[in-house]
């Protein structure tokens, strides 16, 4: 049951080379998935390339197939206006209910109107509870074809 | 395959060889070294030593007395290749065989007929004393040709009375092809190979366990750990026995194990044993780790006296429990040449790799490099994670990080810098694998 809200992101563990991102789109782009967002979270001499994509379950067999160590993960997408002070008072609001933000990162979809923020908390039933109370949209996956 | 219990073992043993009195074996010890000397004084090279030295067959009355005699060392072997060791006339040799050449150029040995025959029989008694006979199918995964682990152990195996298929080393198609149609019961393989072909096997969904006939492998040619043994008898649902061995003293079969699995028995009716301070060649007493040094006392075309091996060992101070007289060795640590100092601290790659294997997210690869920063020797450990291990979290790969990091700081006293790779990344080897890369300039 995919509750509102939750929407699967791609976690690929990569070492450090400029050539491995592009391995990686180009599976994808070979594959007709869309990537909404990519962002790198990097160690010393590896990273973890997290994705946002039109199919993620499509895209976690695809990338497995090509041999890279893939993670399927449930993070919370927040659509929102974009406009100043939108996002502060949204961790504000995580911060006041003790929910510890693990990674977040944003995209705007249209400059000036709408703005998506994905946020990965460890508790995310408890995340999207109190995010549903709020005056934002939470994304689900049908949303993110749609973007 | 035929099993044997420990009583039955000794039951049959009794009369043999394997159970003989120390006193008796030392006796034989004794006979054999003067036997050996007479001999090698046909050689050029201990012709010359001898005679320079004073040494005749005479000055041995007990086997402390081989303490009298020169060492022997790899560097003598190749300046005096190819004829300089031989001891008999060359139309009575009848097979050459030459080192693996881990580091260096090769050294070449030589067998009479009756050479070859007792090298077979020592291999025979090895198999024999984990269990194998007639019945078994062995699939012999080294390479045939000028190493010894191919062909010397053919001619043993072919002595123990089982089937033996001459696979070779490599084309790993073919070797699962040939477990499967022959329904191989035992096989001999180099660690590493073992590991990568239980990769293939898993890539192919194919379940050792369950889809092979295997009931034992022989481990050869390469050091390994504790903890590398225990996970191929794992994966592979099997017995793995330690076998130990060096082209200069026949090839493998020098050493092995008994069922119970615990140090190597070396043949003392064939070989006399010492272990020395690799820095100063004092014997060491039984029980202190240093070189092993080797003499043979049973070969006629090229005897070698006290052969410095370059192996790092201890032998076992007690008598092995299966009944056994005949001493056994520790499973090799390293190499006198492989261990390398770092920071002042002596390391064996395969304390690295005891360390590596104990971590469950580690994949069976890896390599060790050492680097020179700013006149700071640094040690990076460069492991494949495993992709099951993988659950999107930079997090938990930085903590893997610190474990590995700390588990070796605190078992080899050197901080290591540890690199996490994708499964994959690392050249995988069939033979002898090079762990160690060392980039120093010294």
């Amino acid at each position: 049951m995919t509750m509102e809200g939750k929407i699967q992101q791609i976690s690929v563990f990569a070492r450090n080379e400029p050539g491995r991102i592009k391995r990686i789109t180009e599976v994808l782009s070979c594959e007709k998935i869309n990537i909404r967002a990519i962002t790198i979270a990097s160690g010393d001499d590896y990273g973890v390339i997290k994705l946002l994509v039109s199919d993620p379950r499509r895209a976690y067999r695809v990338l497995k197939r090509e041999g890279f160590s893939v993670a399927l993960n449930k993070v919370i997408a927040v659509q929102m206006e974009d406009k100043p002070g939108g996002l502060y008072r949204l961790l504000e609001i995580l911060a006041e209910n003790e929910i510890n933000v693990e990674d977040a990162y944003g995209f705007v979809i249209k400059s000036g109107e709408t703005a998506v923020l994905v946020i990965n908390v460890k508790d995310i039933e408890k995340g999207i509870k109190i995010l549903s109370q709020q005056p934002v949209k939470l994304l689900v996956e049908k949303d993110l074809y749609e973007l | 395959m035929k099993s044997f219990t420990k009583e039955q073992v000794l039951e049959e043993g009794k009369n043999s060889i394997e159970f003989l009195k120390r006193e008796e074996l030392e006796k034989i010890q004794v006979n054999r070294l003067k036997k050996t000397i007479e001999r090698a004084n046909n050689s050029p090279f201990y012709k010359n030593i001898f005679k320079k030295e004073g040494i005749h067959p005479e000055d041995i009355k007990c086997t402390d007395d081989i303490r009298k005699l020169p060492f022997t060392t790899r560097e003598d072997l190749r300046e005096n290749f190819p004829f300089g060791f031989i001891a008999l006339s060359l139309n009575k040799i009848v097979r050459v065989h030459t080192s693996t050449g881990t580091t260096g150029k090769p050294k070449a040995i030589f067998f009479s007929k009756k050479d070859v025959d007792e090298a077979a029989g020592l291999i025979a008694r090895c198999m024999r004393m984990t269990g194998a006979g007639p019945g078994d199918v062995f699939q012999n995964m080294m390479s045939y040709g000028l190493f010894t682990g191919g062909l010397v152990f053919h001619y043993g195996a072919e002595k123990a009375g089982v089937l033996v298929i001459p696979a070779g080393a490599g084309n790993t198609e073919k070797q699962i092809e040939l477990m499967r149609d022959f329904k191989t019961t035992i096989v001999h393989i180099t660690p590493s190979y073992a590991l990568y072909l239980a990769d293939i096997l898993e890539e192919k969904g194919i379940d050792p366990e369950e889809e092979l006939n295997l009931q034992v492998v022989y481990l050869g040619a390469e050091p390994y750990s504790q903890k590398t043994r225990e996970k191929i008898e794992k994966i592979y649902g099997v017995n793995a026995f330690n076998c130990y061995g060096l082209s200069e003293m026949n090839g493998p079969g020098v050493g092995f194990e008994c069922p119970l699995k615990d140090g190597l028995h070396i043949w003392e009716d064939n070989f006399i044993l010492e272990v020395v301070d690799p820095l100063t060649g004092e014997p060491l007493p039984d029980g202190r780790e240093g070189e092993l040094v080797l003499t043979t006392i049973n070969r006629e075309a090229m005897p070698i006296i006290r052969y410095r091996t370059g192996d790092i060992t201890f032998i076992y101070p007690q008598v092995c429990g299966c009944g056994r007289t005949h001493r056994k060795i520790s499973p090799i640590k390293g190499r006198t040449d492989d261990m390398f100092i770092i920071k002042g601290v002596n390391v064996f790659p395969s304390e690295v790799e005891r360390v590596l294997m104990d971590t469950p997210e580690v994949a069976r690869n890896y390599q060790i490099v050492i680097e020179r920063e700013r006149s700071l020797d640094i040690m990076r450990i460069r492991v494949e994670i495993k992709k099951r291990f993988f659950d999107g979290s930079l997090e938990h790969l930085k903590e893997l990080q610190e474990k590995i990091k700390s588990k070796v700081k605190s078992e080899l006293m050197v901080t290591p810098r540890v690199e996490l790779l994708e499964p994959g990344t690392l050249p995988r080897t069939t033979g002898k694998s090079k762990r160690v890369i060392d980039k120093r300039r010294l």
